[in-house]
C-alpha cells in the first residue's frame, strides 16, 4: 500500500463532445474542445509547473508560473487561461520559459519562510515541488525588506505580519506561508457555495480574509474543508497533519455519515488515520466533503467508546464487562429461553442503517433464519419508508430516479421539507453550483432555510407552509398545472395509464385543489402556488428533491404520491436533470432498505408472502420461513407494553433518542426480558439493555453502503476493530450460539449471497467495485453497467400509475393549550442524535439543540433572546434555550434533535403516516413558555441515565 | 395523542388506512383497505382487530369495518 496520489490536471475537465488535435513538445494530442493547455498537456502527462492552477476550481491565470510558448502568438500566455486550439503548436519548456518561471519563484520565496524541514507540509508542498521544479538556486533579494513573514522588523512590530488563526478545531490558517494563489477563495466559492474568504487589500497587501477579517471560527466558514484541500503550502493545514506528520498509504473508503455518501481517502499513518481527504473519482462527492466527514471522525477513538461485551439482570444494575464468549452464550441462552416460554414471535431486532449493506442482511437472516420470525425493522421506518411505498406503488421502485449528476443539467430544482445545507451539504453545494449558473429553484418548507437565500443565491419561490399541509399545496400545484394544462400529453400517453391520469386530472381540477382555497389552510399566497408550478412545469428540466419534511406526517406516504403525480404529469422523469430524488438521511440508510430490512420483505423488495422469491430463500438459507409479516418498530413497542414480545437485538440504532414519544418507547422497552444493544457508546436504548455488544466504526471493517443514488459503494478496513470483531462477525458468532450456523470468512461472501438472492444486485461483487469505484442498482443483465437513472423508456411497475392525492389533515391539531406548531430538523455540524458529532470538536458549533421562535410568539410570551423555555406537547415537556429569528413563521417554532439532554422526543407524539407507520415528527402542537431551568422529567432522566451508566469495576485478581 | 388501550391505536391506524383508500373510490375504499392491512400487519395485530370486531368493533368506520370482516378469510 501507498498514498494514492490522484493528479491534478490544473483545469477542470470540459465536458464538449467535440475535439480538437494540437501538438504539445513535438506530440499531437486530441483533447475536448474548451480543454486548457494545462489540461491537455497532463493528459498526455507533461506537468507544466502552476501553483494558483488546480483542476477542483476554475482557472485564474495570476501565478504566471505556467506560461508556455505558442508558434505564430507572441508572448508567453499562461496555460492554465488558453484553451486548445486545432493545430496549435505549444511548446512547454524553452529557455525564455525557464527564465521566467525561474524569477517568479524567486519573487514568490523571498516572501515565504524558509523552515521547510520543520513545516507541516513538507514533502506535500507545491510551492517546494515548484521552486524544484523550475530549478531555483538561490535567492537574491533576501528578507531585509517589506516582508509578511516575521513578526518583527527591525526590533519592532512587522505591521504586515499576521499571526497564525487556529480557532478552527480542525486546521490552522497560518498566513506567513501564504502566497495569495486565491485557491481557498476560489473553493469556497466554487466548490462549497460558502464565500466566506475573500482576498482583502490589493498589491503586496492582499490577503486571505475569512469574512470582513474575522478568524475562521467567527467568519461564515462551515469547515467543508475545501480550501484546505486547495491550499498548495502550509497555509491552510489539518491539524492531525500538524500534529502527527505526513500520511504514508492511503485507503478508498465511504463516508459514514449522511446518504450522500462521499468517497474519501483515508490517509494513515500504520494503523493511526491522518486524515480524511475526499476523493476526486468519488461519483457522489466529486472530490468535495462537509465538515462531518472530512473531520469529525475523532468518535472512533473517543474515551467514551465501550470495547468490551457487559451484561446485567436488570437496567438499574451496574454493568459486569464479560468475556465474548460469555456475552454471546448469555444472549442466545436468553433468547431461547424467551422464545421457549412466550413463543417464537416474542422476540425480534433493528437493522442498522449505519452498518454495512453486508451486516444488515445478516441480521435480518439471523432473524428469519434463526429467531424463525419476521420481527425486523430499521430506521428507515422512522424517515423514509413512505418513499418506499409511495415510489413503489407509482412508479415501481423504491429509491430515487437519478443520480447526483443528474443535478448538472437541471433547470429547474424544487426542494420540499429538506435542507439539504445542513443535511446533505455536498449535495447542496452541487446544486448551488448548478444555480449559480442560472438554474432556478423553488423551496418548500414552513422556514427559511439556508437554500432560500444565501450569497449568490436566491430562490425564485418560497412557499412557506403550514407544517403538515403538503399534501395540500403539491397538489394545489397539480391542480395549476392541470387546468393551465401545462401537462406533458405525449409523455402521459407514452408512459402512463391515459384514463388513470383523466381520473386524477379530474381530482386534482376541483375547486378545493385550487392554490386559493389551499392558501386558506397552508398560509401560502395563491400566486406564490401559480408562479411555483408554472416555473416547475416549463422552465425546462425540473426535478424534485425531497426529505423528512415531506415523509414524517401523518399523511407522509400521500405526500411521495403527490410530487410523483407532479414529475410524471409534466414529463420530469426518466432523463438527466428531472426526476423525483429522496435525499436519504443515513449513510446506508438506501442499503438497509434494499436488504430487506422491512418485516414484510425479503431484499429486493419482495413481500414475503410471495411463494416464488421466499422459496428462494428458504433453499439457498435450508429453512422454512414464515409467510406472515412481522412487526414494526413501533408494532414491537405496543406488542412489549403488551406483554406479548420480551426480547430485541438492536445493531446500530439508538431507539430511544431518534425515536418518538420517549415515553412510550421507554416502556416499551422497559417490559422486554432481553434487551441486547450493538453499538459504540453506551446510546440512550442502552439504559433500558441487558446485554451490551461493543460495535465498530466504518474504519474497522469491510462490506459496501449504498448512498442515495442506489450507489453502491465499498467501505474498506483501515484498522483492526478497537473492540475485537466488526458487526456482521458478532452477528455470525450470535447466529451460530442461536443454533442456526452461518460461516463466513469475508464480507465480499455475504455480497456474494445477496447477489445471488436479489435480482437488482446480481451482477454486483467485490471484484466489479474494485475495479469501477462504484455501481447503481439495478445491476444484472439487464443493467450490466447499472443504472444511473431509472425509469429511461418506461417505468419499472409497467404504466407510471397516478394517484389521487386526498389532504386528510392530521388530528395533531392547535388549539387554545397547544396553540404553535412544533417542526424538527438538523443542522451543519451534527448528525442525528448526535451520538458520534457530538464526541467530536464539531459541538464548537452547536453545543446545544435550541428553540427557533418568532419574535411576534416571543414577545407575547415574554421570552428573550437566550432565556431558558419550557416547550410542552400532549406527549410530555423538556426545557431548552430560546433563539429568536424570523426563519420560522409566526405560529410554527422550530428545533433540532442531536443532544440527549433535551430530548426533543419527549414532545413528539405518536401519531404515525396511514401506509408505513413512519412517526409525524414534523408537526406537534406545543406551547412554549418561560422557564428557569431543566424540566423534573430532565433531572429525573440525568439521574437514571448516571445511574444506568455504572460499570462495576473488575474485582482485583487474587 | 395517546391511545387508552391497544385495541383504540389499532382502531385508528385501521381508520387513517381506511380514509386514504375511501378517497381513492368505493370499491377501493374496502379493498385497499383490506390487502393493506393483509400485507402490512403482523398476525397478532390482525386478529386484535379482528377481536375487537367481534367485540362490537367500536370506533370502525364503515367501509373498514367491512374490510375487516373480511380479513377473517
Amino acid at each position: 500500500m501507498s498514498l494514492v496520489h490522484e493528479t491534478d490536471y490544473g483545469t477542470p475537465k470540459s465536458k464538449s463532445e467535440k475535439t480538437v488535435t494540437l501538438t504539445i513538445d513535438g506530440q499531437p494530442v486530441t483533447v475536448p474542445e474548451g480543454t486548457s493547455i494545462m489540461r491537455a498537456a497532463m493528459e498526455m502527462g507533461t506537468q507544466i509547473p502552476k501553483l494558483c492552477a488546480t483542476d477542483m476550481v476554475d482557472a485564474f491565470g495570476s501565478c504566471r508560473l505556467c506560461l508556455v510558448e505558442i508558434e505564430g502568438r507572441p508572448g508567453t500566455p499562461a496555460s492554465c487561461t488558453t484553451p486548445v486550439g486545432p493545430g496549435m503548436v505549444v511548446r512547454t519548456q524553452t529557455d525564455r520559459l525557464a527564465q521566467i518561471r525561474r524569477g517568479v519563484m524567486e519573487l514568490y520565496i523571498s516572501d515565504h519562510p524558509l523552515d521547510c524541514l520543520t513545516c507541516s507540509a513538507n514533502g506535500d508542498c507545491e510551492l517546494q515541488d515548484m521552486a524544484g521544479a523550475v530549478g531555483l538556486r538561490d535567492v537574491r533579494y533576501g528578507y531585509e525588506g517589506e516582508n509578511h513573514v516575521f513578526a518583527k522588523k527591525d526590533g519592532a512590530a512587522n505591521q504586515n505580519f499576521l499571526p497564525k488563526d487556529e480557532s478552527n478545531p480542525y486546521f490552522t490558517y497560518d498566513p506567513s506561508k501564504c502566497i495569495v494563489c486565491s485557491r481557498c477563495v476560489r473553493a469556497c466559492e466554487e466548490t462549497q457555495g460558502t464565500f466566506a474568504l475573500t482576498i482583502a487589500g490589493r498589491g503586496f497587501d492582499s490577503r486571505v480574509s475569512p469574512g470582513m477579517q474575522e478568524s475562521f471560527l467567527g467568519s461564515e466558514c462551515v469547515s467543508c474543508g475545501a480550501c484546505v484541500q486547495a491550499c498548495p503550502t502550509a497555509t491552510l493545514n489539518e491539524k492531525k497533519v500538524i500534529e502527527i506528520g505526513k500520511p504514508e498509504h492511503s485507503v478508498i473508503t465511504t463516508c459514514a455519515y449522511c446518504g450522500v455518501g462521499c468517497a474519501f481517502k483515508a490517509e494513515m499513518r500504520g494503523e493511526e488515520l491522518v486524515r480524511m481527504v475526499p476523493y476526486k473519482n468519488g461519483e457522489a462527492n466529486r472530490g468535495h466533503s462537509c465538515v462531518k466527514g472530512r473531520f469529525a471522525w475523532g468518535y472512533a477513538t473517543h474515551k467514551e467508546r465501550i470495547l468490551k461485551p457487559m451484561i446485567r439482570a436488570k437496567a438499574t444494575d451496574p454493568w459486569k464487562e464479560v468475556s465474548w464468549e460469555e456475552a454471546i452464550s448469555h444472549t442466545a441462552s436468553e433468547f431461547k429461553r424467551i422464545q421457549k416460554k412466550y413463543g417464537r414471535n416474542a422476540v425480534g431486532g433493528i437493522t442498522s442503517s449505519r452498518c454495512t449493506n453486508e451486516e444488515t442482511f445478516l441480521v435480518q437472516k439471523l432473524i428469519r433464519a434463526g429467531f424463525g420470525n419476521n420481527n425486523v425493522d430499521t430506521c428507515a421506518r422512522v424517515c423514509h419508508s413512505p418513499t418506499g411505498y409511495g415510489l413503489g406503488q407509482t412508479y415501481g421502485t423504491s429509491a430515487g430516479t437519478q443520480n447526483f449528476d443528474s443535478v448538472e443539467e437541471t433547470d429547474v430544482a424544487v426542494i420540499i421539507g429538506a435542507n439539504p445545507a445542513a443535511a446533505h451539504p455536498v449535495f447542496a453545494s452541487r446544486l448551488k453550483k448548478r444555480l449559480r449558473q442560472g438554474a432556478r429553484l423553488i423551496v418548500i418548507d414552513p422556514r427559511r432555510t439556508e437554500m432560500v437565500q444565501g450569497p449568490h443565491l436566491e430562490a425564485a419561490y418560497h412557499l412557506a407552509l403550514r407544517p403538515g399541509t403538503n399534501v395540500a399545496v403539491v397538489t394545489a400545484l397539480a391542480h395549476v398545472v392541470v387546468t393551465e394544462k401545462l401537462y406533458n400529453e405525449k409523455f402521459i400517453r407514452e408512459r402512463c395509464d391515459w384514463s388513470e391520469f383523466e381520473h386524477w386530472a379530474e381530482f386534482v381540477s376541483l375547486p378545493k385543489n385550487s392554490p386559493e382555497e389551499v392558501a386558506k389552510i397552508s398560509g401560502v399566497p395563491a400566486e406564490t402556488i401559480r408562479g411555483a408550478a408554472r416555473l416547475y412545469a416549463t422552465g425546462g428540466n425540473g426535478s424534485i428533491y425531497y426529505g423528512l419534511g415531506v415523509t414524517e406526517h401523518s399523511q407522509g406516504s400521500t405526500a411521495v404520491m403527490a410530487i410523483a403525480n407532479l414529475a410524471m404529469c409534466t414529463g420530469n422523469i426518466g432523463r438527466p436533470g428531472v426526476g423525483v430524488n429522496p435525499l436519504r438521511g443515513q449513510n446506508n440508510v438506501q442499503g438497509s432498505c434494499d436488504m430487506g430490512s422491512f418485516p414484510h420483505e425479503l431484499s429486493g423488495y419482495r413481500h414475503i408472502s410471495l411463494d416464488e422469491p421466499r422459496h428462494l430463500f428458504e433453499k439457498d438459507w435450508g429453512v422454512t420461513l414464515d409467510r406472515e409479516p412481522g412487526l414494526r418498530i413501533n408494532n414491537m413497542l405496543d406488542a412489549a407494553v403488551d406483554g406479548s414480545f420480551k426480547g430485541i437485538y438492536i445493531q446500530g440504532e439508538d431507539i430511544l433518542q431518534s425515536d418518538p414519544d420517549t415515553t412510550h418507547v421507554s416502556a416499551g422497552l422497559e417490559a422486554m426480558e432481553c434487551v441486547v444493544v450493538q453499538d459504540l457508546f453506551l446510546n440512550e436504548t442502552a439504559r433500558f439493555a441487558h446485554v451490551f455488544l461493543p460495535g465498530s466504526t466504518f474504519l474497522e471493517k469491510d462490506g459496501t453502503f449504498t448512498n442515495a443514488e442506489r450507489r453502491i459503494q465499498r467501505v474498506r478496513k483501515v484498522m483492526a476493530p478497537k473492540n475485537g470483531y466488526a458487526d456482521w462477525e458478532i452477528t455470525v458468532m450470535l447466529s451460530n450460539a442461536l443454533g442456526y450456523p452461518m460461516q463466513y470468512e469475508h464480507p465480499s461472501q455475504i455480497m456474494d449471497e445477496i447477489a445471488r438472492l436479489t435480482p437488482g444486485f446480481a451482477n454486483v461483487t467485490y471484484q466489479m467495485l474494485d475495479e469501477r469505484g462504484s455501481v447503481q442498482w439495478p445491476c444484472n443483465d439487464k443493467a450490466p453497467e447499472g443504472s444511473p437513472i431509472m425509469h429511461v423508456s418506461g417505468f419499472v411497475r409497467g404504466k407510471g400509475k397516478f394517484i389521487v392525492t386526498e389532504y386528510i389533515a392530521t388530528d395533531e391539531k392547535t388549539g387554545p393549550r397547544f396553540p404553535l406548531l412544533l417542526t424538527t430538523g438538523r443542522i451543519l455540524s451534527q448528525y442525528n442524535v448526535g451520538a458520534q458529532t457530538r464526541r467530536t470538536d464539531n459541538s464548537v458549533w452547536h453545543p446545544e439543540d435550541l428553540l427557533e421562535i418568532h419574535p411576534h410568539d416571543a414577545e407575547q410570551r415574554g421570552i428573550r433572546d437566550g432565556d431558558w423555555v419550557r416547550l410542552k406537547s400532549r406527549a410530555g415537556e423538556t426545557t431548552l434555550r430560546a433563539q429568536i429569528t424570523d426563519r420560522v413563521a409566526p405560529g410554527v417554532v422550530y428545533t433540532t434533535f442531536h443532544h440527549p439532554d433535551t430530548q426533543a422526543n419527549v414532545i413528539t407524539t405518536d401519531f404515525s403516516d396511514w401506509a408505513t407507520n413512519c412517526p409525524e415528527y414534523k408537526v406537534t402542537a406545543v406551547q412554549v413558555s418561560p422557564s428557569n431551568g431543566p424540566s423534573r422529567w430532565q433531572e429525573e432522566y440525568e439521574e437514571f441515565s448516571r445511574l444506568s451508566r455504572r460499570i462495576a469495576p473488575l474485582e482485583a485478581a487474587e | 395523542m395517546s391511545h387508552e388501550t391497544s385495541a383504540d391505536k389499532l382502531v385508528y391506524m385501521a381508520n387513517q388506512i381506511g380514509k386514504f383508500f375511501a378517497s381513492q373510490g368505493a370499491e377501493e375504499a374496502i379493498d385497499g383497505t383490506l390487502v393493506h392491512i393483509r400485507k402490512f400487519w403482523d398476525p397478532r395485530m390482525r386478529n386484535a382487530i379482528i377481536a375487537h370486531l367481534d367485540a362490537g368493533g367500536e370506533g370502525l368506520d364503515p367501509p373498514v369495518r367491512k374490510a375487516i370482516e373480511r380479513l377473517r378469510t
